[in-house]
């Protein structure tokens, strides 16, 4: 059984920066930072609410690094679990408008 | 920009004017013993002649819950800043110009208000206080941030004679016409001393790290606000007021080059800088 898709939605409480390749986000909730390497950056860019992490993973990640498809996908997934526990990326099993988005 | 007109309820008497950053600050208090404590902390900061940008009203009370070490709580309510930590509570209504603060008679209190009261004042301008030594060398100045231990207070005691110190523990950053200048402050770290009561353009930012030998590395703009915002010193986690610190990092950042200071604590570390 295929694996259900995940949409991300970047929290609205956040204040964010891309520098270079790489970006800091800070949870305006607890002032939390944390630094995104470049892949991160990537996923945090196309993290629209409407594009699913597999998509963002084959046709953003594996097109511009050098990683497999899998390898990505692992790395993807705890990469926005580590987020979400901190409630910097909001994660749907169904596409997310900005309206609906908390 | 100093304010020259009479504060709502300004007394008059035993008031003392403490400027930091250039930012005068009338503290009223009928409490005499308080009124000396602050004429010997705050030293050369106390300024009688400048007009204040507002008044603390200090009410002196009786120690009942006395908890310094507690981390302070800092909300806005009805426009106005409420304050309160163990040994004290504040509020400060910067549309009223004026403020009350409720402390037993320490220094400790009031100058924990001043550092939460400057850096609300700071944010929408785009400064900050950081947690870092601070000094001026041939007319610039130089930060350097780290945690405790991380050798702030070092660097300040090794300086050479012809280091002016603004201070070893929380430096003062402010954007004055596009340019950013550190300021003297009287908010001292383990040397115990207030830093000279002066002002300087902000050279460099050394992010301090004690090795076995003295390096300077250049850090990459991502990292370095990364690691500058862990040490600016946040009081309120109010949404709008984080993205002002936020965003003044990030400007900070773009104008002022970061490095990382790796040094052995010795004298010959001062010859890197400047």
């Amino acid at each position: 059984m295929a694996a259900a898709e995940m949409y991300l939605m970047q929290s609205a409480d956040i204040a964010a920066r891309t520098l270079g390749e790489d970006t800091v986000v800070m949870s305006t909730l607890d002032s939390t930072v944390f630094m995104l390497n470049s892949v991160g950056t990537v996923i945090w860019n196309a993290a629209d609410g409407a594009t699913p992490l597999s998509c963002i993973v084959r046709e953003r990640v594996c097109a511009e690094f050098d990683v497999s498809n899998e390898q990505a996908m692992a790395d993807a997934e705890e990469f926005v679990g580590e987020l979400a526990k901190h409630g910097i990326l909001r994660v749907s099993s169904a596409p997310v408008s900005p309206k609906e988005a908390p | 920009m100093s304010l020259p007109t009479r504060i709502p309820g300004d007394s008059g008497g035993g008031d003392v004017v403490i400027e930091i950053g250039g930012f005068p600050i009338k503290v009223q208090t009928t409490d005499p013993e308080l009124e000396r404590i602050l004429n010997w902390r705050y030293g050369d900061y106390i300024q009688p002649g400048k007009a204040p940008e507002f008044a603390l009203r200090v009410h002196v009370t009786d120690p009942d819950v006395v908890d310094a070490d507690a981390d302070a709580e800092v909300w806005l309510e009805d426009r106005e800043w409420k304050m309160v930590r163990g040994d004290f509570r504040a509020s400060w209504s910067p549309a009223e110009r004026r403020g009350e603060v409720r402390q037993t008679a320490n220094p400790y209190s009031i100058d924990s208000v001043l550092r939460i009261v400057h850096t609300l004042k700071l944010a929408p301008e785009g400064g900050f206080l950081l947690h870092a030594a601070s000094a001026v060398r041939n007319g610039k100045a130089y930060l350097f941030s780290g945690v405790s231990e991380a050798g702030k207070t070092t660097m300040v005691r090794l300086a050479p004679p012809d280091v002016t110190v603004l201070t070893d523990e929380a430096s003062y950053v402010r954007k004055v016409e596009g340019r950013y200048f550190a300021y003297g402050t009287p908010f001292a770290g383990e040397m115990g001393e207030p830093g000279k009561n002066i002002s300087a353009p902000i050279a460099a930012v050394y992010l301090l790290k004690k090795a076995s030998e003295n390096r300077i590395d250049r850090i990459a703009p991502a990292a370095a606000l990364q690691r500058l915002l862990r040490n600016i010193l946040f009081f309120a986690h109010q949404s709008d007021l984080v993205r002002q610190v936020f965003e003044a990092a990030c400007a900070f950042v773009a104008a002022v080059p970061v490095y990382q200071l790796s040094f052995f604590p010795d004298q010959r570390v001062w010859e890197l800088i400047g």
